[in-house]
């Protein structure tokens, strides 16, 4: 960010900081594109991977928080440096759920292999998977280029991520309906839906974190929220 | 109203800062400084500096040296005067007169704005007679009355259980925190209504600058404090309002929450952050 602190050690602890929440953004996006990968074409072998690989998320966050300790401690950041020490911890957060999302993704595809999923339903979460992965890609580019507007972009599109994730949810609950035997694939979809959205969420919330590290505020607007429909069975006929 | 300029008509002394949305409710202007300039001889220390002190708040001075923040903070009791080709133009309304006025009572003025330098500098006598001289210069007191003064002040700075049983004894026998703590004592004594902090920490340990940071918060209840500090942890910790100055310039003047956290300035951002100063 802008020019160079007086003490070197600093900036290069910064910039350490912001390699290690890079490598973990690369890491959760490729654990998310491999769940997604699992599912569509069950693939086991990919799933147990991804199951494998978390722990390698988690010791990326876990060395988030000890740089970001150690620089609060030892240098006391102000302003800007703050706001990016601020802003890594809670990126860490959000990067260690999503990943936790698509083990528990990985996870259910092991099981969804064994049985017969509808088809349609399957390419549903696929579309779901991509809509947030493609968000997640966004938000870590501008993470890395402290681009503001693509961080907004970013931001807007959660309102589609929860059209999608709806649609699918009524999709799966018709499913349900018409053929009771399918109850127990459509439930690990349901699931699996609602974990992605859920990653939505997150990169939702880096996309904030990364205008606020910028700029010390908040986007102003309340932010983009789904219909309240959806908790019924209602029109899913 | 607002801190920041706003687009209404000028309320008197409105106070002239560069952040938008902070409210002044509840603010009562102490000192108004306008359009202050000030000259070494032919070389111009400030430039046009507009700022408001605030009553019963501490405003932090920051800025790296030779940015006129000391300059700055002896204008406000007529430090000056002591130097020749020195000279300040402009307005600083203290209650309701300019004491830049060539007829302003000096010795008065100073007692009602005090100063607590950045080495301390307690007088070589007893730790009493440090206060009660002060008391002294200013009025005619029974000596009952001194001694309660002499009580009052340095239980205000936070130095009483420490020195009650030896006031006779030299101030120059105090620690560097204690006779810090005295001269404050002794600043508070004479009842000034705003009290000019220069670095008062910067010659003290961790725990003697804990207890003046303290004591600043606790002396604002009843003054206005100043402080001039390098060290911008301790600027954030004890003001309320900060201004920054750079070259002579005043750059930025708010809250201090905000100018720690998401200054508006480039060049207070890079300064605090420790990019350059």
């Amino acid at each position: 960010m802008a020019n160079d602190h007086i003490l070197r050690r600093f900036d290069e602890e910064l910039e350490r900081l912001n390699a290690t929440i890079n490598e973990m953004g690369g890491l959760t996006e490729s654990q998310f594109a491999r769940a997604l990968a699992a599912v569509r074409e069950r693939d086991t072998g990919t799933a147990e991977e991804v199951i494998a690989d978390d722990a390698r998320v988690d010791a990326l966050d876990a060395a988030v928080q000890e740089q970001t300790v150690k620089l609060l401690a030892l240098r006391q950041p102000m302003a800007v440096d703050l706001r990016v020490v601020l802003s890594s911890i809670k990126i860490a957060a959000a990067l260690e759920r999503i990943a936790d999302y698509a083990k528990n993704t990985a996870k259910r595809s092991i099981v969804l292999a064994q049985g017969t999923a509808p088809a349609s339903a399957v390419a549903g979460i696929d579309r779901l998977g991509r809509l947030v992965r493609s968000a997640l890609k966004d938000v870590l580019d501008a993470f890395a280029d402290d681009d503001v507007a693509k961080a907004r972009d970013v931001w807007n599109r959660d309102e589609e991520i929860d059209q999608v994730y709806t649609g699918l949810f009524r999709e799966l609950l018709t499913y349900m309906m018409e053929d009771p035997r399918t109850i127990t694939a459509c439930t690990h979809l349901l699931f699996m839906a609602k974990n992605i959205e859920r990653a939505g969420d997150h990169v939702t919330n880096i996309a904030e974190l990364v205008n606020f590290r910028s700029t010390g505020k908040n986007f102003a607007e309340a932010r983009p929220k789904g219909s309240g429909a959806l908790y019924t069975a209602d029109g899913a006929s | 109203m607002n801190i920041a300029s706003s687009s209404q008509a000028p309320v008197v002394g409105t106070p002239v800062a560069t952040h938008a949305g902070v409210s002044t409710v509840g603010l009562s202007e102490k000192v108004s400084i306008r359009n202050l300039e000030f000259f070494y001889g032919d070389a111009r220390a400030l430039k046009n500096i507009n700022l408001s002190l605030y009553a019963n708040k501490t405003t932090a001075f920051i800025g790296p040296s030779g940015c006129g923040k000391s300059t700055l903070l002896r204008i406000l009791n007529r430090m000056y005067d002591l130097y020749p080709g020195q000279r300040a133009t402009g307005e600083v309304m203290f209650d309701g007169e300019n004491l830049l006025d060539a007829g302003m009572d000096i010795n008065l003025l100073r007692a009602r704005i005090g100063m607590v330098f950045q080495k301390p500098t307690p007088f070589p006598m007893s730790i009493y007679e440090n206060i009660a001289f002060g008391i002294r210069l200013y009025e005619r007191l029974p000596r009952a009355e001194v001694d309660a003064r002499v009580e009052q002040a340095l239980r205000r700075a936070a130095l009483w259980d420490e020195v009650k049983d030896k006031l006779g004894a030299s101030g120059l026998g105090l620690s560097g925190g204690q006779q810090q703590r005295l001269c404050i004592a002794r600043t508070v004594a004479v009842k000034p209504e705003v009290i000019l902090f220069d670095e008062p920490c910067s010659a003290l340990d961790p725990i003697s600058t804990a207890k003046i940071e303290e004591l600043i918060d606790e002396l604002k209840q009843d003054y206005t404090i100043v402080i001039v500090t390098h060290n911008m942890q301790q600027a954030a910790r004890v003001s309320d309002f900060t201004a920054f100055m750079y070259l002579g310039e005043l750059i930025e003047f708010g809250v201090t929450e905000k100018i720690f956290t998401a200054p508006d300035d480039k060049r207070t951002q890079a300064y605090i952050t420790g990019r350059f100063g």
